[in-house]
């Protein structure tokens, strides 16, 4: 059970970081970003394509990145593939949504649009790298360790612990420390007046659009390395991403945390009596509970 | 254009609207340096929708408007603000979950330079906001929300405030002490465009006033000649 809880914790971070991108692009744009998943596929790839590309073409050698499973190139390709999903994540604004946004398009139509994007990087992916199962090092196991009060867990998920906790630390103090941030809070308050306060909404939303795709980055690549990397894997995290957010009321970044470590840890301890491939399917489960119970989520009720 | 340089903002002949309909029908108004001009006029009347439309909110079909002589008829909210106006809409004027102090810091948005020392005159001139400073907004009564939203929009020292019906849905005594404010504000030299459905208060405290029905200039002139005008007296004052 111990063992469930903690890998479910681990899990529960990594969609928080997935979460808490929905959050922040539904609090400013009140937008459903239904490939937000599939940002979460294209950074894991894209660090996967850093890692067996030009890093090893430059000559960047990929020893073990002791006591882990996974070589030392991952640390250059992973902030390569936050930059560069975020980034992708401002085109398809720029190219695609702004586009709609400008012409009045209504919410569906965006999410509809959105959608139709998670289709594209899907197909990409599957088209450049095949639909396999991939690994940032093929082969490599690492035991659990044992810790006190008989919790197990392996190294690579302590390092993710510890990635999440830092980015979103850093998003925290970005968010309340800075002049950007606070005008991000401001924006996703009351755009009306926002504008009316002389705060450029574009750029807003670039810095909105570039942080959520960083983030989705991020999980990932962390997911690549907890688990291993399937075209689909974003597309299944799409349920559990937006249970999070509702249940910590969307818009709330912090509710968006916590909500996705509860999903994670309910989605890991219902495999102590359901099939795994249930998972997606406990996530939609509590969806629909909050949606009808409660569908201003836990931290809901102050939104204006 | 003649006598443009005595007014430090004017509506010349403006027609405005949403969608096919027209709310203002060729509406003038000028301010002068350093006076307040009330706006009043029943419900409808396109009180609010002037603010608006001074503001950059809206566009106007027809008409010019002029700051300083310089026509910014047509530009956008974020370049108006830039130019020493701001503006307290009706509703919806503050930041809720933001604190105080990020609220005010937010009206500081386009400054480049140090805005402390004006982030000190406004805890001066609405001292419960900083004994609050680091509460969050939506926990504030009406009154001192209204405080905030001021307070956020005078940051960048404006020579030019417009406010939308300041008093309205506050409880009595917070009525009186937000127009204590204002003219608090107005003998720190800034000009104001009050819009209020509180006729009579707002003429009192006014150099000048606008009566505006149904989107037309119905009469202007003295704040004390239209607090006289028996006619506006029974129209627009229930008396």
């Amino acid at each position: 059970m111990f063992e469930l809880i903690t890998y479910g914790i681990v899990l529960g971070s990594i969609i928080s970081l997935g979460a808490i991108g929905i959050s922040l692009i539904y609090g400013i744009l009140r937008f459903a970003n239904f490939s937000h998943g599939d940002l979460m596929t294209a950074g894991a790839y894209i660090a996967l394509f850093f890692i067996t590309g030009p890093l090893a073409w430059i000559g960047i050698p990929d020893n073990m990145f002791e006591p882990f499973s996974f070589g030392w190139r991952i640390v250059i390709a992973f902030p390569i593939s936050m930059l560069a999903v975020g980034g992708v994540a401002i085109l398809l604004d720029r190219v695609l949504y702004r586009k709609l946004r400008q012409m009045g398009s209504g919410r569906v139509t965006l999410a509809m649009s959105a959608l139709g994007a998670s289709f594209i990087i899907r197909m990409i992916v599957l088209i450049i790298w095949g639909a396999d199962y991939r690994f940032y090092k093929p082969g490599i196991l690492r035991p659990a360790l044992e810790l006190p009060l008989g919790i197990k867990i392996r190294p690579d998920q302590i390092l993710i612990l510890i990635i999440v906790s830092i980015l979103v630390i850093s998003l925290h103090l970005f968010l309340q420390r800075t002049k950007m941030g606070k005008a991000m809070r401001a924006t996703s308050d009351n755009m009306e007046l926002a504008r009316l306060s002389g705060i450029e909404i574009e750029k807003i939303i670039i810095w909105t659009w570039g942080i959520g795709g960083a983030l989705a980055a991020a999980a990932g690549v962390l997911y690549g390395i907890d688990v291993q990397l399937h075209p689909g894997m974003g597309w299944n995290f799409l349920i559990p991403l937006f249970a999070a957010s509702i249940l910590g009321s969307i818009g709330n970044i912090y509710g968006a945390l916590i909500g996705g470590l509860i999903i994670g840890v309910v989605q890991q301890v219902s495999t102590a009596i359901l099939l795994p491939t249930y998972k997606p399917a406990v996530a939609f489960l509590i969806m629909i509970v909050i949606l009808l119970m409660r569908p201003e989520g836990i931290f809901g009720g102050s939104r204006t | 254009m003649d006598n443009t340089d005595d007014f430090i903002l004017e509506v010349k002949d403006t027609t405005v609207g949403y969608s096919k309909i027209d709310i203002l029908h060729g509406v003038h108004l000028q301010l002068k340096a350093g006076e307040i001009v009330s706006v009043i006029g029943p419900n409808g009347a396109g009180k609010s929708t002037l603010l608006k439309t001074i503001f950059g909110c809206l566009k106007p079909r027809k008409g010019k408007i002029l700051l300083k002589g310089e026509d910014i008829t047509g530009l956008k909210p974020e370049k108006i603000v830039r130019k020493g106006i701001s503006y307290v809409p009706q509703i919806a004027n503050v930041f809720p979950s933001l604190t105080i102090q990020e609220n005010l810091e937010m009206g500081a948005f386009t400054r480049t330079d140090n805005y402390s020392p004006r982030l000190q005159e406004m805890y001066e001139l609405f001292p419960v906001l900083e004994e609050r400073k680091h509460d969050k907004v939506n926990i504030l009564s009406g009154g001192q929300r209204q405080m905030v939203a001021m307070g956020r929009a005078l940051m960048l020292d404006p020579e030019v405030l417009l406010l939308d019906e300041p008093s309205a849905g506050l409880a009595p005594k917070f009525v009186s002490m937000i127009f204590e404010k204002i003219k608090d504000i107005n003998s720190t030299g800034v000009a104001l465009i009050l819009v209020e459905q509180n006729a009579k208060e707002a003429l009192s405290m006014a150099n000048r006033g606008y009566v505006l029905a149904t989107g037309r200039n119905v009469l202007n002139g003295e704040a004390k000649a239209i607090l006289a005008n028996e006619e506006v007296a029974r129209l627009y004052m229930g008396g």
